[in-house]
């Protein structure tokens, strides 16, 4: 990975409710993710994970409640540049090449120097020699390298993941787990769902299980982290 | 700026992937086409029919095939969620609509310039005198179904019976324009033509205020 120039930012989630009609797909969350930690988040299908993860893109608007962000030292500090947010759907285009994806999406967030930024993270994934195929053409694998390639783009502090690794075979699966782990090094704040994954929940620094939309267990060491973790993979 | 440079990112976008796989524009064309053709075989019109009925019938024929081309506009951003992409990257969610419905209009437009010499060899109307005035009457019209388009295209993407909604919604918000949009024709199409200003006007005032609404109230649109 290229070296990094973001600066450590956390996210405090305040009293989070998100309604869709009567139903509630988060009650009363609060938690507060410092910089640099990486977080798992495990529950049932309808627990609330994705919303959660939605919300801290900034791409849903919680029913109340408050997001802010927070500086290394843990002050609030302001709003966010775009996360980087990877989820099952690989959010690019299928008509369009790898490099244009990139392109397109580094010429719209104002990146200086696209094409040079494209260049870098597709060696980064290794479709340096795909860079000119259609997406529509690429395996679910590779798919999913494009994707991350399009989520790091700016460099994000924060990087959300939302159940990445479903339908990855086990190679791919491994090399995702290798990319998080060097995103976790360079000290960029993780948070993630998992479905079924072993290798990339092991490099979570912190699990929490969600059930119902509110926050049931959350935890950093012991028994309690490990039974988390083995629900997430369950 | 940073709209308009967003916008014009997007919009090549758009005309990228339709050029690459032409599902919108042969579609439309297609369609319109065979409109135009089984109506001139069914009712054999004289030239004095054609002038008459001809505005109604183009214009008919435009909305189904405006009706068809809007559809898929915000559904394909839906199946591998490029939408989210998009509006984690964009700094106004308005460039996204902008951009499709610069390029809704496009698309329409030329979809329209490709069937009218077909409409009047078929109809016997001579098309050529008002030839700019038809293109300005075409590009106010097919403006103001793309912005009320896309905007009800954003909306019923999101909804359950999706295929459904769009007609639905669209028809009655179109009728103004729709009606407008035929009166100018036909009076560009009868025997001694002249501009509707009238018309053109409301076409214009339409545009506007529609684009204001669409501006004001896009990023709720895009809402999850």
């Amino acid at each position: 990975m290229t070296p990094t120039r973001f600066s450590p930012t956390g996210i405090r989630f305040e009293n989070i409710d998100k309604r869709y009609g009567g139903l509630y797909a988060l009650r009363r969350v609060s938690l507060e993710i410092s910089a640099g930690e990486c977080v798992v988040f495990a529950g049932r299908n309808g627990s609330g994970k994705t919303t959660l993860l939605r919300i801290a893109a900034q791409l849903a608007r919680p029913s109340s409640g408050t997001v802010s962000f927070l500086n290394g030292s843990g002050e609030r500090g302001g709003t966010l540049p775009p996360a980087g947010f990877v989820a099952h759907a690989t959010m690019v285009y299928d008509e369009l090449t790898a490099e244009e994806n990139l392109l397109l999406f580094s010429r719209l967030q104002g990146i200086a120097e696209p094409a040079a930024r494209a260049e870098t993270l597709l060696r980064e994934v290794g479709l340096e020699e795909r860079r000119n195929s259609l997406v529509r053409t690429f395996s679910r694998g590779m798919r999913q390298r494009v994707a991350i390639a399009r989520a790091l783009l700016n460099e994000p502090a924060v990087v959300l993941l939302d159940e990445p690794t479903t339908g990855l075979d086990p190679q791919g699966a491994s090399w995702f787990a290798q990319t998080v782990r060097h995103l976790r090094d360079s000290g960029r704040t993780i948070l993630m769902s998992l479905h079924g994954e072993s290798e990339v929940s092991t490099l979570a620094t912190r699990a929490i299980r969600l059930d119902a939309g509110s926050v049931v267990a959350d935890t950093r060491t012991g028994a309690n982290f490990r039974s988390i973790l083995a629900f997430a993979n369950a | 700026m940073a709209l308009l440079s967003n916008a014009a990112v997007l919009l090549g976008k758009e005309l990228r992937t339709e050029f690459r796989s032409r599902e919108l524009l042969t579609t439309t064309t297609v369609f319109v086409l065979i409109v135009i053709v089984l109506f001139s075989f069914t009712f054999d019109p004289t030239s004095a029919e054609s002038r008459r009925f001809g505005a109604g019938l183009l214009w008919l024929a435009f909305l189904f095939a405006a009706s068809l081309m809007l559809q898929p506009c915000f559904l394909r951003e839906q199946t591998s969620d490029t939408l989210s992409a998009l509006r984690l990257s964009v700094s106004d969610p308005f460039a996204i609509f902008l951009a499709k419905l610069v390029a809704n209009t496009l698309f329409l437009l030329l979809t329209e310039l490709l069937l009218l010499p077909v409409f009047a060899v078929m109809y016997n109307v001579p098309v050529l005198p008002m030839l700019h005035w038809l293109i300005l009457v075409f590009f106010l019209g097919s403006l103001g179904v793309s912005i009320a388009g896309t905007a009800l295209s954003a909306i019923s993407a999101q909804a359950r019976m999706r295929e459904l909604l769009l007609p639905l919604l669209l028809l009655p918000l179109l009728t103004p324009i729709l009606v407008a949009s035929t009166e100018v024709t036909a009076a560009l199409f009868d025997r001694s033509p002249y501009v509707q200003w009238k018309g053109v006007g409301f076409l214009a005032v339409f545009d506007v205020a529609f684009l204001t609404i669409l501006w004001l109230l896009g990023e709720y649109l895009l809402e999850e």
